[in-house]
């Protein structure tokens, strides 16, 4: 049989709105603090249509707190999430020198995104694990992980916890319950609502909270977590990073709509859009989610809209594929600029303080930087020894590979 | 290299519009190695796009196509990621035409680039070929250099059975002869030469790179220029065959090389056991035993997960390599 040719509507192949050389335009954000009610954690996930639809915010433009969400946070604890984010912030930006003058591999930094894993962290419990993507290093801060701990990992050096075995940014802290990424990414979406799985079944007071990109809910393991999390009801935050881009690939092109919040509604689960770089939002959303994941009702499906405000990677030059100060136009602004607004106007904080703070945590990077480099950097070594190849690839050796240990020793450049 | 792809595959949409180009960040940017730079502006955006990070969703897509009579030619960034689309290659791809009786086939091809040396840790640098070769109903191509990337490519993007192309990333701007502070480019490299205009090398077979009478060695991908400086060093003679394709081997030239020294040392930088000079030391040995005057020695990647910052004590070395083929010589 074969089919007649005819005149049609070509195949549709997305495209990102803006290239370099366009000016971009971004429709103005209507979505104010009091839009959205908070409902019940008993709710249904059709109540939640609403909120999968339009945008959670706490923070006004002028940094104000308004609506049913504000946490009512204490100034301290605001001024502790404000500290770990500038921290991030600085920290990024050490790294990324590293990278350049050869003393890291690579690096990729949460620029524009240190909202997310410091606000969501600040409102779980100590117990609750953490299965993040490559851009939730700051949960670790909260977590209390050493910042030269950090940097002995990004180096690959004898301090490595990880012994030199992974890329940089491919960060384990048993203590603090956070979990490696894996480059493959989304893996670790569905293996979260195993672990929540796992904590229901040891009937413990544990909630697991995983991230994905919205790049990466085009993988089949977010929707196998989705599905898993919605048939046993797991006890799991599932969030989606709507950041606008993976690496050159624009949003555009991971779904054919716009929205990822609401994909949620279909497995039943509640699903809410969140203002990605308003901190008080976050925490109150992620806040409502523990409790409603800890009182046997199941997961919550979150997309935190925010924008990559710098490249992939140190491998990536966005320049080539989006116009280079996009980020300056998109509505949202800058996570560590509002809560700061919103503390300059409502607290004892000032401009002044804000660089006194900047200036300190400056020098605390410097500090661990130094102290990490001691232990090794990737241009001149020391490296962890080559017979860290070999271990804890089984839990004890078998004697094919004890042959081929005792080989390499013999050709061993370390 | 990466220029030579990227011709195989100009050349290829321009002479068939039957083939289409997809895979993560291929499209405007280009690639994330740059080797489909400039063709969607070229060819247009129905011809060359993104696709949504899902492997499993590039692997499934390009057997519906297949079968509906387009050609894809996809790329999986890195090798390391072709796993979610293990499933529709191995038990889809592979076998539609056999399970169908004929009646479908799917001519996709695969390109990936794969193998360690640059620091790519544990999910950027491995070199999954004999999870392939293992596998009824796919061929296997790993090229080496720009003349054959480009040849070899083009043959199978025109094959009817579906292909996964591997490409060694380290060699992507140069070859690679074991040392990573010796950074050469492929200017004056003997291969470096490239014809723009469409040619063909053909699937099953080896190039014979060095000529020797001491001893065979066969490598491909990155391994072909570490072997090669491996054979300098050990001051002997000996036939450097680069497989080029791994499934279906050219059974001739490896046996007549093999008859002809009669010792043979094969090296491949996956983890050794079940890699695929286990499958050609196997077959050698049963061909040419009455040849051989040693045992043929594999030199491969270790039984482990691929390091980060220890890879060059993980890959073989031109002394390792040398080693083995002075230990031919010894019976």
């Amino acid at each position: 049989m074969s089919t007649e040719e005819r005149e049609d509507i070509p195949l549709h192949i997305p495209d990102a709105p803006f290239r370099p050389g366009d000016i971009p335009v971004f429709e103005e954000w209507t979505w104010t603090p009091q839009d959205l009610t908070k409902p019940d954690i008993e709710c249904d996930a059709d109540e939640t249509y609403d909120h999968s639809r339009g945008l959670i915010r706490v923070l006004d433009d002028e940094g104000m707190a308004s609506g049913e969400w504000d946490p009512k946070l204490t100034y301290s604890e605001l001024l502790q999430g404000l500290k770990h984010m500038v921290r991030l912030r600085i920290f990024d930006d050490r790294m990324m020198k590293m990278q350049r003058t050869g003393k890291l591999s690579f690096y990729m930094q949460s620029l524009g995104e240190e909202c997310i894993a410091i606000a969501q962290t600040m409102a779980l419990n100590e117990q609750d694990w953490i299965f993040p993507t490559y851009r939730q290093p700051g949960a670790q801060f909260v977590r209390g992980r050493s910042m030269v701990s950090m940097i002995c990992h990004c180096i690959g050096n004898v301090e490595d916890n990880v012994k030199g075995r992974q890329m940089p940014v491919h960060y384990t802290y048993k203590k603090g319950r956070y979990i490696s990424v894996s480059s493959p990414v989304g893996t670790q979406f569905s293996q979260a609502v195993g672990v929540a799985m796992a904590s229901k079944y040891k009937k413990l007071d544990e909630v697991t909270i995983t991230w994905i990109g919205e790049g990466a809910s085009a993988e089949g393991d977010y929707h196998y977590g989705l599905n898993f999390a919605s048939v046993f009801k797991a006890p799991v935050i599932l969030n989606v990073v709507n950041n606008h881009w993976a690496i050159s690939t624009h949003y555009n092109v991971a779904s054919g709509s716009a929205n990822f919040a609401s994909r949620g509604l279909a497995y039943g689960i509640p699903c809410f859009r969140v203002d990605g770089n308003d901190f008080l939002a976050l925490y109150s959303v992620t806040k409502w989610a523990r409790e409603r994941a800890n009182s046997g009702l199941g997961a919550t499906h979150i997309e935190i809209l925010t924008y990559r405000a710098g490249a992939h990677s140190s491998s990536d030059d966005p320049s080539r594929y989006r116009p280079s100060n996009e980020h300056e136009f998109w509505p949202g602004g800058d996570p560590i600029e509002r809560l700061k607004q919103h503390l300059i106007k409502n607290y004892e904080w000032s401009e002044d303080r804000h660089l006194e703070l900047e200036k300190d945590i400056d020098e605390e990077v410097i500090v661990a930087y130094k102290e990490a480099i001691k232990y090794g950097d990737l241009a001149n070594g020391p490296y962890p020894s080559s017979d860290t190849i070999f271990t804890e690839v089984y839990e004890k050796v078998p004697w094919h590979l004890q042959e081929q240990w005792d080989e390499m020793k013999k050709w061993s450049v370390d | 290299m990466v220029q030579s792809v990227n011709s195989a595959l100009s050349n290829m949409l321009e002479k068939d519009e039957n083939i289409i180009l997809f895979g993560e960040d291929i499209g405007y940017f280009g690639g994330v190695f740059r080797t489909s730079d400039g063709l969607q502006k070229k060819f247009g955006k129905h011809r060359v796009f993104d696709s949504p990070l899902s492997e499993g969703g590039i692997a499934a897509t390009a057997f519906g196509m297949g079968i509906n009579g387009l050609r894809p030619v996809v790329e999986i960034q890195f090798a390391d990621y072709i796993f979610p689309a293990y499933d529709q290659i191995v038990n889809e791809i592979a076998k539609v035409r056999h399970r169908s009786g004929g009646e479908f086939w799917c001519p996709v091809t695969f390109r990936t680039p794969a193998g360690g040396g640059i620091r790519g840790g544990h999910h950027h640098s491995q070199s999954p070929e004999s999870q392939f070769t293992h596998t009824p109903g796919l061929k296997v191509v790993y090229c080496s250099t720009p003349y054959n990337s480009k040849g070899l490519l083009i043959s199978a993007i025109e094959s009817n059975d579906p292909v996964i192309f591997f490409e060694p990333k380290r060699c992507y701007r140069g070859p690679f002869y074991g040392d990573p502070h010796n950074v050469p480019t492929w200017k004056n490299h003997p291969e470096s030469e490239v014809p723009e205009s469409h040619y063909k090398i053909p699937l099953g077979q080896a190039r014979v790179a060095m000529e020797g009478n001491d001893c065979t060695v066969i490598a491909w991908g990155t391994m072909v220029h570490v072997a090669e400086q491996a054979i300098k060093d050990s001051g002997l003679s000996c036939d450097l065959i680069d497989l080029q394709t791994l499934i279906p081997w050219d059974k001739e030239t490896i046996i007549n090389s093999v008859k002809k020294t009669g010792r043979c040392v094969i090296v491949h930088e996956a983890p050794k056991t079940s890699g695929f000079g286990s499958e050609l030391a196997a077959s050698i040995q049963e061909r040419c035993f009455y040849s051989l005057e040693s045992p043929i020695i594999r030199v491969a990647g270790w039984d482990t997960p691929f390091p980060h910052t220890t890879e060059w004590d993980y890959m073989p070395s031109p002394p390792r390599i040398a080693a083995a083929i002075k230990k031919t010589q010894e019976e």
